[in-house]
């Protein structure tokens, strides 16, 4: 468990950053290496080129408008979870990140480096993915922002070229009258969901559902979003605001959804979690719209 | 200050050093040693063509390339078997590297030897191996099939059919008035301590010798068998026990292949050369446990009664069998638990899988005993409708009965004789800590809210302390230091403590003064390893009969020095002194100057032991016959036989009646190991076993497909619980003394392990009122038995 001989770049600003993944091919970048490094020291990836970015202060950035949270590709998960401002415009993230492994882990891996991974099992790909939101990349070439729903390809396949460098990534704000949610279930505390959602709902000014998502994890090749505005509306026909029945929806999820088998739960094991899940993150984000407006 | 430390709670010595990151494991030994590492087996059965280490040569770095066929004489010869017995007919050893098969992923094809652990990767990368695949035997009902072979000269795939009998079961079960028959499976997990194994050795080429440090739970016998596999007299090889992290039962197998090959190639090359195994070679080439088939058939009267219990296991032991039928032994015999049970025939088949070697974990056998019996109670209790704690209270063994003849041959080949126990009372005192009487009322009020809990229950005996021998060695020198030594090794129980406090005790030393040294051979040659719950009572006993040697020689040479009768002192904080007369005292440091008659005066006390006269008449020679210089003593413990610890645990757990998940709201333990040394240690010892027990009741698995592959040889995959995943503990004790050693003590190392599989079964039986056969359940296991279960009422009702 060593890994392969690997030439080490430690640029100390972006632009040098660029520079190297432009001219070596095949290069790696290590940010908080809570993935990367284990897959090294297994052998099951073998760059010959490693661009360390921990130097490269400019991407230790979070920053926090009405419109949204811009996370810099070297904030780790911890600072972003204590990031109040952050919370308060966008309250996922910080609900997703308490769900990221241990607090060593976070304290170490960052936001950015989770979305580049792409793994779908991962909690903030969902959250970009439900959230609409975008990654920024850069390289040598200039700039572009990739939307979530480009962004991940494949279990571990993002959008990226392999000289470019994703150097923010931005979350969107809750829209008003907005409660979201964040649920998983996982064998042991801390590990990949067997199956989890982050979920939105919207109230309108009658306090009614107008719109209601969720973002899955574990349950497909890329993070999987449900538009679940059809049977909200199941929902709270002829109820009176606030009593929901998330019970349709948690039909027209489990429907949806395509997960696979695996060593620790089975396909239809994981497509009744989606339901149980939606229904209780959909109710509980129901819970958190009423209580915002309040 | 008194010093009487024998049963007191004290923090456990050691921790300080190994919590602050001062504790030295094998890998921080030997910085500037070569390294090894190896190319292992990708297939679980194959023959090997050829190996091609062309590839390798070009590797900057490289040292070495070793394959079966470069090892000579008895280095290359299959590794020793253990511990015969005459049920294991068809043993089996592997070759300390693979000659011409293969015979489980991860064994050793080639080493590689190069200066650093990275390079010697990166050429064993570069081997090549050619392999002719072979039908891998998977699982053990595919073993016992036998459509194809593991070893092509043990029909059957049966290394082993253990019988153990104790009247006509046949008989038994016919005349019963119920009977029941169903089937058992428990998974594989495995010891999987943190620190995996690992190898360090030095060649002093002037001396001759051998300095070896593994990370071992017997180094005497690591000694022993190096000596042996290289031709070197034992007295010029060292094996040295560093700190170890954990041990669990994998670190007893010895020699491991590695323990052979790194000396041999340490010596040849006349370099230091080290192995630390990584965590993916721990998985594939170490060893695992637990996995067994159980068939049960069992007679019994309407009050409970077990009249006949039939049970024919499967186990399996993977593809070698160095450690013999260890396993199923205590399987077999530890089945009883605290019960008497009318007629028993137990027969276990070991079969042969490509897979890894399985040798003892932590339980060693007895969780599957005491899951397959206490499965059994509860299966009893069910069908008459009885109290499932009435059930077992109605089979145990009377606190009068003791000493109680089982009839069978426990691991030790001695008879399963039960030396002190009480078991109605651990029963009454669980029940009190669980709140067993009037759980009915909780489980109901529960499920009025749509909760579902349950609560289960779980009895075992532990044969502990098995002998044949420890020896302890107490040396005082002349600054008062009380140098301890005993032979077993430790992987972090607590014997600098619990070893120190029997020493300062016994002698009236404060603890602070003595020093203990395990696992090294250079302080103690004889020992036989730390396992089976044995060091406590092994080496504990043996430590106080060695002190109490030197405190009777400190007594009579203070006696002589005081002009006192030795019947009239005592030693108190180090200090002898005459009973009642503080003033006429001698501390143990001059004592231990006079008992030296060679007194240069290298320091004060010596200068103040002059004031006192010893030593006899001129026309005496200063050592007398029969006596020795210095302060020391050494002696040993045997045991005629083992000491049986008991216990009782219970749990509640609640499932979440929508996910399946299962949550652990209570664990309760309460656990019998005769007198207390450190009940601080003890619960220790109970804390992380329930852990263990937790881990093989819900998480951990060992997921092989039927290539025999292991698909989850990582951390990530293998699910060890965290520390969220773990209950408070709740504990009691009871203090029934053992009748068979001066101390009184039984082991504890393995209680907390054992009945956690039982005990959590049951308790989500009772939650779900659904069967449970098999552990480890996960949630979504149970989800389909729940599912499955609703789909049949649904049916009736429709």
């Amino acid at each position: 468990m060593k890994p392969s001989p690997f030439e080490y770049h430690a640029p100390r600003s972006l632009d040098e950053a660029l520079g190297v993944l432009a001219e070596e091919a095949g290069a790696k970048v290590l940010a908080g290496g809570q993935s990367l490094i284990p897959l090294l020291n297994m052998r099951l990836a073998a760059p010959a080129h490693l661009v360390d970015i921990n130097r490269v202060a400019e991407l230790d950035t979070i920053e926090v408008s009405e419109r949204g949270v811009l996370v810099g590709a070297l904030a780790r998960h911890t600072v972003v979870e204590r990031a109040a401002d952050a919370a308060r415009v966008q309250p996922l993230l910080r609900e997703a990140i308490r769900h990221v492994a241990h607090p060593v882990i976070r304290n170490r891996g960052t936001v950015v480096g989770s979305l580049a991974h792409a793994d779908p099992a991962a909690e903030l790909p969902a959250v970009l993915a439900v959230l609409g939101g975008e990654v920024e990349a850069a390289s040598a070439r200039g700039r572009r922002t990739i939307a979530a729903g480009e962004f991940f390809l494949g279990p571990l396949e993002s959008a990226l070229d392999p000289d470019e460098l994703a150097i923010a990534a931005f979350f969107p704000a809750a829209p008003p009258r907005t409660g979201t949610a964040f649920l998983e279930t996982a064998r042991r505390h801390g590990d990949y969901a067997l199956a989890g959602v982050a979920a939105l709902v919207t109230l309108d000014e009658d306090l009614r559902v107008s719109g209601a998502r969720a973002g899955y994890l574990g349950v497909g090749a890329v993070p999987l979003v449900i538009d679940l505005a059809e049977p909200a509306a199941a929902a709270q026909a002829g109820r009176p605001p606030g009593t929901l029945d998330w019970s349709a929806a948690a039909a027209f999820a489990r429907e949806r959804v395509d997960p696979e088998s695996d060593i620790h739960a089975d396909a239809s094991y994981r497509r009744h979690l989606v339901g149980v899940l939606t229904e209780r993150a959909m109710g509980a984000a129901t819970a958190a719209a009423f209580e915002g407006v309040r | 200050m008194s010093t009487r430390m024998f049963g007191e709670p004290i923090p456990r010595r050691e921790d300080p050093r190994l919590l602050t990151g001062q504790g030295r494991y094998l890998d921080d030994l030997g910085r500037d040693a070569l390294a090894a590492a190896f190319v292992r087996s990708p297939h679980a059965h194959a023959r090997i063509i050829d190996i091609d280490v062309a590839g390798a040569l070009d590797v900057e770095g490289l040292v070495a390339v070793y394959t079966w066929e470069d090892l000579p004489g008895r280095v290359g010869e299959p590794l020793p078997l253990l511990i015969p017995h005459p049920s294991l007919t068809h043993g089996r050893t592997a070759y300390p590297l693979a000659r011409d098969v293969v015979r489980h992923v991860g064994e050793p094809v080639v080493m590689v030897v190069a200066r650093d652990r990275y390079l010697a990767e990166d050429a064993a990368g570069m081997i090549r191996v050619e392999y002719e695949p072979l039908p891998p035997v998977v699982g053990i009902e595919n073993a016992a099939r036998a459509d194809h072979l593991v070893h092509d000269d043990v029909p059957g795939n049966v290394g082993a059919v253990l019988l153990q009998e104790t009247g006509d079961v046949a008989a038994a079960i016919e005349h019963a008035p119920h009977v029941l028959e169903f089937r058992l499976d428990i998974e594989r997990s495995a010891s999987t301590p943190l620190e995996g194994r690992g190898v360090y050795a030095r060649w002093d080429a002037d001396d001759e010798s051998l300095r070896v440090y593994s990370s071992t739970q017997a180094s005497t016998s690591v000694r022993a068998a190096i000596a042996a596999r290289l031709g070197l007299p034992p007295g010029k090889v060292e094996v040295i026990a560093p700190d170890v992290g954990g041990g669990f039962g994998v670190k007893i197998v010895h020699p491991w292949p590695e323990e052979v090959l790194v000396p041999w190639a340490a010596r040849l090359l006349g370099r230091e050369l080290k192995w630390a195994e990584d965590r993916r070679e721990h998985f594939v080439s170490a060893a695992h446990e637990r996995g067994q088939v159980q068939h049960v058939k069992v007679g019994f009267d309407g009050a409970g009664r077990v009249l006949g219990l039939d049970v024919r296991i499967l186990h399996d032991h993977g593809a070698y069998t160095p450690y013999g039928v260890i396993i199923p032994i205590v399987t077999s015999t530890q089945l009883l638990g605290p019960y008497k049970i009318g007629a028993y025939r137990a027969e276990v088949t070991s079969l042969y899988t490509n897979t890894v070697i399985v040798t003892p974990y932590r339980g060693a056998g007895r969780p599957q005993g005491v899951f397959c019996m206490e499965r059994t109670m509860d299966r009893i209790a069910d069908h008459l409708g009885l109290d499932r704690a009435e059930v077992r209270e109605a089979n145990f063994i009377g606190p009068d009965e003791f000493p109680y003849d089982q009839g069978l041959t426990f691991q030790d080949g001695r008879p399963l004789i039960y030396d002190s126990g009480d078991y109605p009372e651990l029963l009454r005192k669980i029940k009190e800590l669980i709140g067993w009487d009037g759980f009915a009322g909780v489980r109901s009020a529960a499920a009025a809210k749509g909760r579902r809990i349950g609560i289960g229950l779980g009895c075992y005996v532990e044969g502990t302390g098995v002998g044949p021998y420890e020896g302890g060695h107490v040396e005082i020198d002349s600054t008062g230091r009380v140098n301890v030594s005993t032979g077993l090794t430790s992987q972090g129980q607590g014997h600098q403590t619990v070893f120190a406090q029997i020493a300062a005790t016994e002698l009236g030393v404060p603890i602070e003064d003595v020093h203990v040294t395990t696992g090294d051979t250079r302080r103690f040659g004889y020992a036989v390893g730390t396992f089976a719950s044995r060091a406590a009572v092994m080496s504990g006993n043996a430590i106080a009969l060695a002190s109490r040697k030197v405190r009777e020689k400190a007594l009579r040479i203070a006696a002589e020095a005081l002009e006192a009768d030795p019947r009239d002192l005592d030693i108190t904080d180090g200090v002898v002194h005459v009973k009642g007369d503080p003033g006429s005292a001698i501390p143990l440091r001059t004592v231990a100057v006079l008992s030296n008659p060679l007194r240069y005066a290298f320091d004060e006390e010596a200068a103040r032991a002059t004031q006192f006269a010893v030593g006899g008449s001129p026309e005496d020679p200063p050592v007398a016959s029969g006596d020795e210089p210095g302060l020391e003593g050494k002696d040993y413990y045997s045991p005629v036989r083992s000491t049986f610890a008991a216990g009782m645990h219970a749990a509640v757990v609640e499932i979440d009646p929508d996910t399946a998940e299962i949550h652990i709201l209570r664990y309760a333990v309460v656990h019998d190991c005769g007198r207390l040394i450190n009940p601080m240690v003890v619960e220790g010892q109970i804390h992380g076993g329930v852990a263990q027990g937790i881990g093989g009741a819900l998480y951990e698995r060992m997921e092989y497909d039927e290539s025999g592959q292991l698909l989850n040889a990582s951390f990530m995959d293998f699910l060890m619980p965290y520390a969220t995943e773990i209950p408070r503990v709740e504990t009691d004790h009871l203090e029934t003394l053992s009748p068979l050693n001066p101390l009184g003590i039984k082991g504890a190392g393995e209680a907390g392990v054992i009945p956690v599989s039982a005990v959590i079964a049951s308790a989500i039986e009772d939650a779900t009122a659904i069967p449970i056969a098999k552990m480890p359940l996960s949630p979504a296991e149970l989800f389909h038995l729940m599912s499955a279960r609703e789909r049949m009422s649904q049916r009736i009702l429709s």
